[in-house]
């Protein structure tokens, strides 16, 4: 609990699906659990159903039937947004035009009948949490992007919201700022103690946010995990390309070992197999020399991207490797080099997905 | 050919027809004005003669009147029309810009078809009252002819803005609490101010100067137009007309401009 903040609510969504009026399945019916003051990401490609998502927890749209929302264990799911107690930040923030900054974050407060005083000194408190002091007088269109961004959460925030709905609320601005008001946000998050839900497509915002991150594909849930597991141990093929690069190889096994083209690979767990799908991440890959290597290939070409460089590796797997090696290697397109990859280090995926 | 000389050209026929059609007339419109007995003091007439002045309250009044139900009925109309898929819509909508090519002549015999004395009103009143109901030769029958002039100018006016709006300002607001009745008044209301200032304007001095329905329903209905009409033609009184219409001319757009400085904070705001 914090003074700052709300005091957090649970969420409980249980077989929310959502079909519109037109026939699109947007959402196909998804259970999730979201613990108080938990940050939890919702994260997949365009028109994947982030947004229907949480415009059901919200209350702007009505979850198909046999689909319930609760929050702290009661249902809400016939209650509209203005009686859920949530704070909302827009992609495109939704700032009231006709209203100062200070207006703004006051405006929920006012509905609620607060006192001038009690409601003047909120403001004061949520100008400072989110640096804006200065700021209060403005008209919106005086405003940056940046300084939309922090209006809009402060005035989310200001009604101690039992849950902050974000959606894509960094998309607008430029990457350096968004990187910036990221880890912002990131602390006040934690500060505040909030149970948030945030949509976004941009992987990495994802992980530094996320203490759970669920990646969304085509109207459905495809994994839900902390982020070092959907990053390291994906489900299925589609979290694995989607989350980082990933070289993903469809080949056969003999012993528990991949029979490649440039040799052979130890994994843990195809004992009983004869194919397997498996994915490597570029940075787990160790660059050797040919002689002594038990895998080897030509590399095809070397970027340098500054604080690594990438290799493309052929002759190696049934198709190029990708390869992230330290900046510090010498390494020229045409030489032949070996591959150490831990066991540990690959992944095996079900086989169809 | 310089640039400045370029523009200079092209501003040439601007400068002629704002002369002979605007500058030229206006300038004799109100030397006629103050070649009366009174001199300069017609000019004061329109304020200070009881009947002119009678009818000058009574011309504004009708225009405020006209200009208020026009924005409330067209606002209700234009958002439910902008905000709702029924069948038959796009015909009503259709339907709407109808009657925008009448000319108040038109629309005058339209009144009297409906609240005249053989109109659909009267019969229908003396059905189930035994009393005729005809008001159509009066100011209240000029008022109904002017709601129907205006209301779907000013509905297609709404209905622009309101398909502009962000549905996310709505949201917004219902985020933070507001139920039904404090969105419409916090956010989409002031969001709509320069569309009602704008189409309000339009209604406002069309009522105000619209002479065609008030000819056509009577010659005796007290608002300026007729009465400049009567002097003009009937007592052949130069410079009081003269007067008057200059007068009509300078009032309309002082109660705009007000209208617009009034408003004028909430639509910077709003834009
Ligand atoms: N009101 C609606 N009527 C019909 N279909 C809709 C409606 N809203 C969304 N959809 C469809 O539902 C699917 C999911 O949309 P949604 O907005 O949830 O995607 P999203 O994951 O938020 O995408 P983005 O990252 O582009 O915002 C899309 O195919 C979209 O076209
Ligand atoms: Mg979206």
């Amino acid at each position: 609990m914090s003074t700052v903040g709300g005091h957090g609510a649970a969420v409980d969504i249980k077989n929310c699906g959502k079909t519109f009026a037109d026939g699109t399945l947007a959402l196909e019916p998804a259970t999730l659990q979201i613990a108080r003051g938990e940050t939890l990401v919702l994260l997949g490609p365009s028109g994947c159903g982030k947004t229907t998502m949480l415009r059901i927890i919200a209350g702007l749209e009505q979850p198909d039937a046999g689909g319930t929302v609760l929050f702290d264990g009661k249902d809400m799911t016939s209650l509209p947004i203005e009686r859920r107690n949530v704070g909302m930040v827009f992609q495109s923030y939704a700032l009231f035009p006709n209203m100062s900054v200070a207006e703004n974050i006051a405006y929920g407060l006012k509905i609620r009948g607060m006192p001038k005083t009690e409601r003047a000194a909120r403001v004061a408190e949520l100008v400072a949490l989110t640096n804006i002091a200065g700021l209060e007088n403005r008209r919106i269109d005086q405003l940056s992007g940046g300084q939309r961004q922090r209006v809009a959460l402060a005035r989310a925030v200001a009604i101690r919201p039992g849950i902050l709905l974000l959606d894509e609320p960094l998309t607008a601005l430029d990457a350096a700022l968004r990187e910036r008001l990221r880890g912002e946000l990131n602390r006040l998050l934690r500060a505040l103690g909030i149970t948030a839900i945030y949509v976004t497509h941009d992987q990495a915002e994802a992980m530094e946010l996320g203490d759970r991150i669920v990646v969304m594909r085509k109207g459905a849930i495809a994994q839900i995990g902390s982020p070092r597991e959907i990053y390291f141990a994906p489900q299925n093929r589609f979290v694995a390309e989607f989350i980082g690069a990933a070289n993903i190889l469809e080949t056969v096994v003999e012993n528990g070992q991949l029979v490649l083209p440039g040799g052979r690979l130890p994994i843990h767990g195809a004992q009983n197999l004869s194919e397997a799908v498996v994915m490597i991440r570029p940075e787990t890959i160790g660059v050797t020399s040919a002689d002594s290597a038990h895998l080897s290939g030509t590399i095809d070409s070397v970027s340098f991207v500054g604080d690594r460089q990438r290799l493309v590796v052929s002759g190696a797997a049934p198709k190029p490797l990708t390869i992230d090696a330290p900046n510090t290697i010498q390494a020229k397109a045409g030489e032949r080099v070996g591959l150490s990859i831990a066991p540990d280090a690959v992944r095996l995926l079900p086989p169809e997905s | 050919m310089s640039h400045r000389s370029f523009v200079g050209l092209c501003l040439l026929p601007l400068a002629v027809v704002t002369a002979a059609f605007f500058l030229l007339p206006m300038a004799r419109l109100i030397a006629t004005g103050a070649e009366g007995p009174q001199g300069l003091a017609g000019y004061l007439a329109i304020l200070v003669e009881p009947r002119y002045r009678a009818t000058l309250i009574n011309t504004v009044l009708l225009a405020t009147a006209t200009t208020l139900v026009t924005l409330i009925v067209a606002t209700i109309v234009g958002m439910f029309l902008q905000r709702h898929r029924f069948p038959g819509r796009s015909i009503l909508i259709a339907m709407l810009t109808f009657p925008l090519a009448f000319p108040g002549v038109v629309v005058g015999f339209m009144i009297i078809l409906l609240a005249g004395r053989q109109g659909v009103i009267g019969d229908l009143s003396s059905h189930l009252t035994g009393q005729k109901l005809v008001f159509a030769y009066s100011i209240y029958g000029l008022f109904l002819g002017y709601l129907y002039f205006s209301i779907p100018r000013v509905i297609l006016t709404i209905m622009a803005a309101v398909q502009k709006l962000d549905p996310g300002l709505e949201e917004a607001a219902r985020s933070l609490g507001a139920g039904p009745w404090a969105v419409q008044r916090d956010v989409v209301l002031p969001a709509l101010a320069p569309a009602f200032v704008a189409s309000g304007a339009i209604a406002f001095a069309t009522a105000m100067g619209a002479f065609g329905t008030a000819f056509t329903l009577a010659t005796n209905i007290d608002v300026l137009p007729m009465l400049i009409y009567t002097e003009f033609t009937l007592a052949a009184n130069f410079a009081t007309s003269a007067a008057l219409s200059v007068g009509l001319g300078v009032i309309t757009w002082f109660i705009l401009a007000l209208a617009r400085s009034f408003s004028g904070s909430a639509v910077a705001a709003a834009g």
